[in-house]
């Protein structure tokens, strides 16, 4: 590089260089040379990887289970303020030595336990499905296998 | 790391009973000695931001299950539940479901993308495609003032907690002590201290209510049906002064219809909402996920903590329940006090202290969670990002940030709750509920999920439904109160106590209404990266090496 020749000078170019440098606080993409060394190696190119059959496969798959799941949670748990409030005599039945109110205020336990096992069961696939996605990034590349 | 469990479970029977303190405060100090040597030994460890910020991202599962636990059960939960249980029978259980139903929102929807595409706090989410300064400026502004309600409640709870258990202690100085422990934890020991205080914590408290429950159990001979007998008719005082035979399974004494002039079960609905919605939103819970190696562990860490959690609210029925029939109402001089003195009934002296300090630990552990998520916060959004544009001015200067930010906030909190002594503050904990459902859960999900959504979203989301929750509860019967009870002697404005029902779809409308006005759409072009790295966990923040 040669030396400035006048030091007082700034030499960068004030706009639109390939130099230039960000505007602060935008989110506008850095120069090349503002780069952070991630960025700079380009270790994943997200668009690629977002328009990938597997990967909408994933996203679809997550959202059917995780919508259903989730609106079946809220359902099941404002049935509990809804029934006792507005039915009482329904949940004041007895049943056994306890009553209706008192069962289903357990059982809402039981669901949120159920529904975070089967949750953890279905997640171990969806992380499957996101470690082969990942493994196939590479492979253009000629990577290393792991 | 065995070796401090270990500690942990023999330190209160090694505690110097008697001498010239009560069990009580021998028990206590014992729990403070063994918590400072961890704080001494995270001190030593936690070097570096991503050590004192995020345990060096190295807490296991169990490990963050039992610390995510151990942040969330407050003293409200096990003191407040099981008095309410005690005194109002059913509905007291009911209040406690949405505690724990709550955590499915977390496992669900906000856990892992939560752990993939942050690195300190929940705004780093934000702030992925959106404009940073604006976005992380407000997210703070709503960690802070969550954290800081929800620090209030527990201090002044704490203070007067002391003034029962340990009638020799001063509020001031309970209030104190309870800050000053607080700020070392944090300060010296980051998050690997605050990590191991609340995992001791969740230990003692389990093992506490599991023996209690037993008691209980055994109080009745092991019969569930003898025991739900007795809980069918509690004896309590009637309107004239005689004693009546109440059923206690029997819902609405809290919240029916007509106890509360007909909105007590919408009043239920409403609390359930900030707590199924709200308890994503909590600042010092999310800020667990990021002490994990990686999403897998999170979501695995939440599934332990429902274990916990679940557990220990089914306990707090045997508590309730059993304070209820072997105690009665009558005999029991506080509410909140339920749960010690039928430890005192059926342990002896020495449970009695036991379950005091346990007490006091819960109150430890959920205070330096706070307090190290709002410093968090302030250092790594508002400092770094917001003022200094991202960039530290020097090596560890965000930490050091972090350290005197956590001296100031629990200064701060001492203070507030010194001078609040005699207000009944239990609503601020629902209000941090409120705002945290409200503000901070809406654009979380909106960002995450939803394209189109953009800057001006984000911080109309968060000042709406932050300002929103505030004015509502000023508005309510927590605070105006006509027979003197709150701040505000007036007829309420709001006939609700819990104004998620309200709150929480205005902060969504404002999120919706103000992405749909502006014209920005620079947030769409990242938020392909942003779908990636949330659901394959590309790019994410690695543990570091030990």
């Amino acid at each position: 590089m040669p030396e400035n020749p006048n030091p007082d000078r700034d030499l960068t170019p004030d706009v639109s260089a390939e130099t230039d440098v960000a505007r602060l606080g935008h989110s506008s993409p850095p120069p090349a040379h503002e780069q952070t060394a991630d960025e700079d190696a380009d270790v994943v190119d997200w668009d690629r990887v977002a328009a990938m059959e597997q990967f909408k496969a994933l996203l679809k798959a997550k959202a059917a289970f995780i919508v259903p799941a989730t609106l079946f949670f809220v359902v099941y748990y404002f049935a509990l303020p809804v029934l006792v409030g507005w039915f009482p005599e329904l949940m004041e039945k007895r049943i056994g030595p306890v009553n209706l109110a008192y069962l289903f205020a357990l059982s809402q336990f039981f669901m949120a336990w159920a529904v975070a096992f089967v949750y953890l069961r279905k997640a171990a696939k969806f992380d499957e499905e996101a470690r082969q996605i990942i493994a196939r990034l590479d492979e253009p590349k000629g990577a290393k296998p792991e | 790391m065995n070796f401090l469990l270990a500690a942990a479970a023999s330190a209160p029977a090694a505690a110097p009973a008697g001498f010239q303190f009560t069990p009580a405060l021998g028990m206590f100090l014992a729990f403070v000695l063994v918590t400072l040597g961890i704080t001494y030994w995270s001190a030593r460890k936690s070097t570096g931001a991503s050590n004192y910020f995020a345990a060096g991202r190295g807490i296991t599962a169990w490990q963050n299950g039992l610390a995510v636990a151990g942040d969330y059960m407050s003293a409200a939960s096990f003191l407040g539940i099981a008095g309410m249980i005690a005194f109002k029978g059913y509905d007291g259980f009911m209040y406690s479901v949405g505690w724990l139903v709550a955590y499915l929102t977390v496992l669900l929807v906000v856990a892992e993308p939560l752990r993939n595409a942050g690195k300190y706090t929940m705004a780093d989410v934000l702030a992925y495609r959106l404009s940073p300064r604006p976005v992380r400026a407000m997210a703070s502004l709503s960690t802070l003032t969550v954290s800081t309600f929800y620090m209030i409640a527990q201090m002044v709870g704490a203070g007067a907690l002391v003034k029962l258990l340990l009638p020799g202690v001063a509020y001031e100085w309970a209030v104190t002590g309870v800050g000053v422990l607080m700020i070392v934890y944090v300060v010296f020991g980051g998050m690997l201290a605050t990590t191991w205080v609340q995992i001791i914590k969740a230990v003692l408290l389990m093992s506490g209510s599991l023996f209690l429950s037993i008691l209980v159990l055994k109080h009745f001979d092991y019969s569930f049906v003898k025991f739900f007998e007795a809980v069918g008719k509690v004896p309590v005082a009637g309107p004239d002064g005689t004693i009546v035979h109440k059923d206690f399974l029997k819902p609405g004494l809290i919240f029916g219809l007509e106890v509360t002039k007909g909105w007590g079960p919408i009043d239920l609905i409403s609390l359930g909402l900030a707590l199924v919605f709200g308890t994503a939103g909590l600042p010092h819970v999310l800020v667990r996920f990021y002490t994990v190696p990686d999403a897998k562990t999170a979501r695995i860490s939440v599934v332990w903590a429902m274990i916990i959690i679940g557990a220990f609210y089914i306990m707090t029925t045997l508590l309730g329940f059993g304070a209820a029939t072997i105690l009665t109402p009558a005999n029991i001089s506080v509410e909140n006090m339920s749960a010690p003195l039928l430890a005192k009934a059926l342990g002896g002296e020495i449970f009695f202290a036991f379950i005091s300090a346990v007490a006091f630990a819960t109150i430890l552990a959920v205070v330096a969670g706070l307090t190290i998520s709002a410093s968090t916060s302030f250092a790594h959004d508002f400092y770094t990002n917001v003022l200094h544009h991202g960039r530290e001015r020097g090596p560890g200067e965000e930490v050091r940030v972090a350290r005197i930010a956590a001296f100031v906030v629990g200064a701060v909190a001492i203070f507030l709750a010194i001078k609040l002594q005699t207000i009944n503050v239990a609503f601020l904990v629902g209000l941090a509920f409120a705002v945290a459902a409200s503000a901070n859960l809406p654009v979380i999900v909106l960002s995450l999920f939803w394209k189109r959504f953009n800057t001006a979203g984000a911080v109309w989301g968060l000042g709406v439904g932050l300002v929103g929750s505030i004015v509502l509860i000023i508005l309510s019967p927590s605070v105006m109160d006509p027979s003197g009870k709150g701040l505000i002697h007036a007829a309420p404005w709001f006939p609700l106590k819990n104004p998620g029902i309200v709150s929480i779809p205005l902060g969504f409308l404002a999120a919706w209404i103000a992405t749909l006005m502006s014209n920005d759409r620079t947030s769409e072009t990242k938020f392909a990266e942003l779908t990636v790295r949330a659901n394959t966990g590309l790019g994410s923040e690695k543990a570091t090496a030990h």
